[in-house]
């Protein structure tokens, strides 16, 4: 075996403390059932901020609009569920499939251009899906929303009640689903080219790596997942609205990949529970004026280094 | 059809009032900075709270707007955004949106998050038809107001001693530096212009734009389409994208009410895809 697929195996092989993270993970709805439809949300979260690192982190495409194909897989489902069936899987899928289209059509308009472009790129296709779900009220009800969805039984026997149990249980399965694909794919040979073309797109265009075809790629798995996320949002919540879709929503999910650590897998996790921690608690404090603390936290994140918040043992290495 | 194109030059203008200070310094320290509109709401609220509580003057006021902006954005180019010129966009654009929620919540604690409204000076409220020319005179206002500072703008950065620096910053920093010019105080002095300009914007937009403490947020798009669209290089670039974002958008908005934003949006994605460093940029600069 040569060295590369070596060092590729390893980065591959399970750490120890991965199965135990992930039984405590789903063992929280039990422990804490209080609180399983927080534990429902941060997990649609962190599933939406794992679709957002690897557009981030591992293709190094900034982007301010991912709440397009979250919202735009949130739409998808609720439509699903309204006008054809209220089957759950159905929902799911159709929504996964037509978020990675999306993403598909969307790739080719971030493959050129500065950080300053794509950035007004990926703003400019969720305002514009904002601007759509609010204008074709006939469709997507306008402000109101899509509301009161009936949705069937998850696999025909558990409904989604109001205690969340199975909404998280739904969620948290998800979660593990898109998580090990994305394990593969970052560490596979596919990956490496990925962190060859954020590290350096001429080097790695240079050594024959083909960079368009793999930033397209990319692009529509993420596209897919942010779908999945905002599928799992309407259908266990039974709603959607313009919310999904909004700038607010674009700037936490990046917030929390950057908590997190950003080209991390498990950073994605990491940020979406400890934003939606902060988030709680602040809000309980200064219900009003939140934003204002989640605004000062960045600027001073940014001010020491996001990079090594999460990561205490780095804290004392030299940048 | 006269008067829709006339409103929308006067908003064109406006923009281009509020966003040249961010299209000068984003050529100057390639630094994406999505607080420009924080800067343009000071100034909108300077001159409201002002008129609204100590009765100044309208005309008094706006030169106001334009030192305090100015102060506030050299004071914050000192302290804060110095540090980040070197590091990533991802850093810059989390910073920025950092202060941005910031501005947004600290204006909404102090002032109240209702829409403020502006009395305007008995002469600027009239109306002159000419024609099928309908011209608000404040919008006329704006109109003048705008063209002489594109004039002067225009002046300093092709004439004066301070613009052929400035213009040697912009196209290549380590050269300019190596020539003897003080980088950090053309960096210091551009914020400072771009801020009060944005501030000057904000006031004289009060009236047309609305003002409230989202103000960054709702407009931050518009100002970076300005500079998106039309390039860092020069000012011409960002006038003429002002001009026909404004022109498009009032247009837009009046014609096809049911699409709204909606061909802004798709405008500007189609001309990044096709020009991706802006319609009007310059060659030779260093990209």
């Amino acid at each position: 075996m040569s060295l590369a697929q070596t060092s590729l195996k390893q980065a591959l092989r399970m750490r120890w403390w991965e199965p135990v993270l992930w039984i405590a993970l789903f063992a929280s709805p039990l422990l804490l059932p209080a609180q399983a439809p927080i534990i429902n949300e941060t997990a649609i979260w962190a599933l939406f901020a794992l679709s957002l690192d690897l557009v981030l982190g591992y293709a190094g495409i900034v982007s301010l609009g991912h709440a397009a194909f979250f919202g735009f897989g949130a739409y998808t489902a609720a439509l699903v569920a309204r006008h054809v069936s209220p089957d759950p899987h159905l929902g799911l899928l159709v929504a996964i499939v037509a978020s990675a289209l999306l993403g598909l059509a969307a790739s080719f308009t971030v493959l050129r251009g500065t950080d300053l472009t794509r950035l007004m790129v990926t703003l400019g296709l969720a305002l514009i899906l904002l601007e759509l779900g609010n204008k074709l009220d006939w469709l997507t009800g306008g402000t109101d929303g899509i509301q009161g969805l009936t949705i069937a039984p998850v696999l025909g026997k558990f409904e989604f009640g109001l205690d969340g149990r199975v909404a998280s249980y739904f969620t948290l399965t998800l979660l593990l689903v898109f998580f090990l694909i994305s394990r593969m794919i970052v560490n596979s040979p596919f990956g490496a080219t990925l962190k060859a073309i954020r590290d350096n797109k001429l080097r790695a265009m240079a050594i024959g790596v083909p960079v368009n075809a793999r930033l397209v790629a990319i692009y529509t798995v993420a596209a897919g997942i942010a779908g999945a996320a905002g599928a799992a949002f309407t259908l266990t919540s039974g709603y959607v609205s313009l919310e999904a879709l909004s700038f607010d929503r674009s700037a936490d999910v990046m917030l929390m990949v950057v908590i997190g650590g950003i080209g991390w897998l498990y950073g994605g996790i990491l940020g979406a529970v400890v934003f939606k921690v902060i988030q709680d608690v602040l809000s309980q404090i200064t219900p009003q004026y939140w934003m204002f603390w989640i605004g000062l936290f960045l600027v001073v994140l940014v001010l020491v280094g996001r990079d090594r918040l999460l990561r205490p043992w780095t804290w004392g290495r030299k940048a | 059809m006269l008067t829709i194109l006339f409103d929308g030059i006067a908003y064109g203008m406006l923009l281009f009032v509020l966003a040249v200070g961010l299209a000068v310094t984003m050529g100057l320290m390639n630094f994406i900075n999505l607080a420009h509109g924080a800067f343009a709401m000071a100034g909108g609220y300077i001159t409201v709270l002002l008129m609204q509580r100590l009765n100044v003057p309208f005309l008094v006021c706006l030169p106001l707007a334009f030192l305090g902006a100015a102060l506030l954005g050299a004071v914050m180019e000192r302290t804060l955004y110095r540090p980040l010129y070197r590091k990533p966009h991802l850093d810059q654009v989390l910073f920025s949106i950092g202060l941005v929620f910031m501005a947004v919540a600290a204006v909404d604690y102090y002032i109240g998050s209702s829409q403020q409204i502006m009395q305007l000076p008995e002469w600027l409220k009239g109306r002159t038809e000419i024609g099928n020319l309908g011209m608000g005179h404040y919008r006329l206002f704006i109109i003048a107001v705008c063209a002489v500072l594109t004039v002067l703008l225009q002046y300093i950065l092709a004439k004066t001693r301070f613009g052929s620096r400035l213009r040697a910053s912009v196209d290549d920093q380590r050269v300019a530096a190596g020539m003897g010019i003080n980088v950090n105080i053309v960096f210091l002095s551009t914020f400072a212009f771009g801020s009060g300009l944005a501030g000057l914007g904000g006031a004289l937009g009060a009236e047309v734009l609305g003002l409230d403490p989202t103000f960054p947020l709702k407009f931050m798009i518009y100002f970076l389409i300005v500079v998106a669209v039309g390039g860092t290089s020069s000012i011409t670039g960002p006038l003429l994208a002002a001009l026909l974002l404004g022109i498009a958008d009032v247009a837009g908005k009046y014609y096809i009410p049911k699409m709204g934003a909606f061909i802004v949006y798709s405008l500007m994605i189609v001309i990044l895809l096709w020009r991706p460093n802006g319609l009007f940029v310059r060659q030779g600069g260093k990209a």
